[in-house]
């Protein structure tokens, strides 16, 4: 049986190659510029940054790095001189995003392990309800949403930002379709005759089973959660800021101050471009996928 | 098979009572921590806004009245609401057109057999890891008025200088330029994703007619990314009717006006400025123009629905 799959996906390969055409020079070249401008935003905020003010209406521009980035980045991190703390706000946004992370893939492998692999009754209907939640807009319901947090006495708190995003709709899904596919009912019936509880299947047999896409989800959820904005923006303060709120702030304060502002602005984006080259291929994996069975 | 684990286990007693036990309610226990949290956080702050659109309610306010429909009368009348209407459905016509024409040409490109694969793909999404803010930020200091890049590179071709901010069509271009930047390669991943997965069989059968590159895509690529097409469509519906972050930070003075003319306020930044800016906090009012957003999504991703639709019926 092992043989005839591989055969199938070699056939289907050798296929496939045969079908893509080879990318021609006009094909490289246009990549190429598309590939130059998604980099170029990027870099010129570092490009800014790293030079004092009158670079920035320097006529020509300044296309190249300078020398004031260390002086720009001590500027930004004294607190008694710039309107918000950056640390303050990094520690947050590692936080909020952090347990985040944790939670929703957390949740999400133990629900969707139950949809992919328990039965119960009513399965099929609250299935579909997971995936019916994923059209509604919620950000719309802010209003109240904000004053259920004045209840709760949770504005200006991280928990405010940290509680609406413990879990998400597309992370079950996600879950349940790989468990589904992935996991042998042998194995889970295994388990079963071995002793185990549904609980103990979930550790010690789903839980190893579901890792890489575990980490894709943890990374797009990562990501997201770090660069949120409006809601961090309208339930907590700029004395306790995530990142973005802390940019924000900053950018409102110095209107004129391009090299500062996008000191920040590249900080910000920073701690993800890192994880970005690292795991790219992962996330890219992620998307794709997620593209293809959403 | 778990039926068969339970009989052959018949007989252990409280062992076996436990695991049924177990069977049955704790599929329940592992699907509760979302729906609870969805219900709190998601569905009644949904469905509570609903009333509160029904009421005077602001936050400081001493009593809060019923009010009826008042807040819906008023706002049918509101001509800033309006304003922030077309604004919106302005800013994201422009952005979405180009964006996904953009995105379906870079996925013919990249589904090709290509050297660095990865290394393109992954230039490509960059921007969807870029935050909003960041965006927002980096263009509005490119598309500044002394000092812009833009307005050198454009200056070169003998074109502006621009007031970019100024302006209410220059506004909703730049604008829709840091949208277009941002989502263009998460568009172009996800149809190159259902690329991959058009049967070969349909290219072989079309290269046997004659039909060659553009026409292959226009009767076959195109058609079969049908669906895909509409997931697009309908997410940047969704995202870019609550389009919120790039005018916002786009304004020197953060006030959620959407310049000094409202040029480029957007709806919600409209139920911002209602609610949170200022010193206004109109809640009723502003859960009434989340309401009418609410709406307008629907309507709009219906029509998106229809119209996309009928590719297939428009090109065979």
């Amino acid at each position: 049986m092992a043989s005839v799959a591989y055969s199938a996906r070699s056939s289907a390969r050798r296929r496939v190659s045969r079908r893509l055409g080879s990318a021609g020079p006009l094909t490289y070249a246009v990549l190429v510029v598309v590939s130059l401008a998604s980099l170029f935003p990027l870099y010129w905020s570092f490009v800014v940054a790293s030079h004092d003010n009158s670079a920035v209406s320097a006529y020509p521009p300044v296309l190249t790095p300078g020398s004031e980035l260390w002086h720009n980045l001590t500027r930004l991190f004294d607190s008694g001189e710039v309107n918000v703390n950056f640390w303050t706000a990094l520690i947050n946004s590692t936080i909020v995003a952090g347990v985040v992370t944790f939670t929703v893939v957390l949740f999400a492998a133990l629900a969707g392990y139950a949809f992919a692999k328990l039965h119960f009754r009513g399965r099929g209907a609250l299935l579909v309800a997971v995936i019916a939640t994923m059209l509604v807009p919620v950000q719309l319901g802010v209003i109240p949403l904000y004053i259920e947090m004045i209840h709760f006495g949770w504005v200006n708190h991280l928990q405010a930002v940290i509680a609406p995003s413990l879990v998400s709709a597309f992370g079950v899904f996600l879950m349940r379709q790989y468990i589904a596919g992935s996991v042998p009912d042998e194995l889970i019936d295994a388990a079963r005759v071995d002793g185990c509880y549904t609980l103990g299947v979930f550790w010690h047999v789903v839980l190893p089973a579901v890792r890489p896409v575990a980490a894709v989800l943890g990374l797009l959820t990562f990501m997201m959660t770090w660069n949120d904005f409006f809601w961090p923006l309208v339930v907590l303060s700029p004395q306790n800021p995530t990142v973005q709120v802390a940019v924000s702030t900053l950018s409102s304060g110095y209107v004129e101050d391009y090299a500062l502002v996008l000191t920040g602005t590249f900080v910000s984006i920073l701690p993800l471009l890192a994880v970005f080259l690292v795991l790219g291929r992962h996330i890219i994996g992620g998307i794709m996928k997620g593209a293809v069975k959403g | 098979m778990a039926v068969h684990a339970g009989t052959r286990r018949r007989g252990l007693g409280i062992r076996s009572r436990l695991h049924r036990l177990d069977a049955g309610v704790s599929p329940y226990l592992y699907v509760a921590p979302f729906f609870v949290l969805f219900g709190v956080f998601g569905l009644f702050p949904l469905g509570y806004t609903a009333w509160i659109s029904l009421t005077d309610r602001t936050l400081l306010g001493p009593a809060t009245h019923f009010v009826g429909l008042d807040n819906y009368v008023q706002l049918i009348h509101d001509s800033y609401f309006w304003n922030a209407v077309e604004n919106t459905l302005a800013i994201w016509v422009i952005a979405t057109v180009p964006q996904l024409v953009i995105a379906l040409g870079l996925a013919h490109l990249l589904n090709t057999q290509l050297r660095a694969r990865t290394l393109f793909r992954m230039c490509v999404i960059l921007p969807q890891v870029t935050s909003l803010v960041a965006v927002a930020l980096i263009f509005t200091q490119l598309f500044s008025r002394d000092y812009g890049l833009i307005k050198y590179v454009l200056g070169g071709v003998g074109i502006g200088p621009v007031d970019w901010e100024a302006g209410r069509l220059s506004s909703w271009i730049a604008l829709s330029t840091m949208v277009t930047w941002r989502w263009a390669g998460y568009n172009a991943l996800i149809y190159l994703a259902a690329m991959q997965g058009i049967p070969d069989e349909l290219y072989e059968a079309a290269a046997i007619d004659g039909a060659k590159g553009w026409r292959q895509f226009t009767h076959i690529t195109i058609p079969m990314l049908r669906p895909t097409i509409i997931f697009t469509v309908i997410v940047s519906t969704i995202g870019g009717l609550q389009l919120f972050t790039e005018p916002y930070l786009f304004e020197p003075l953060k006030q959620a006006t959407g310049g000094s003319a409202r040029q480029y306020q957007t709806v919600v930044m409209y139920l911002y400025e209602k609610a949170f800016a200022g010193t206004q906090f109109k809640f009723g009012y502003a859960a009434t123009i989340g309401w009418a957003l609410f709406l307008l999504i629907a309507v709009v991703s219906a029509i998106n629905f229809l119209i996309v639709r009928r590719i297939r019926s428009v090109d065979a």
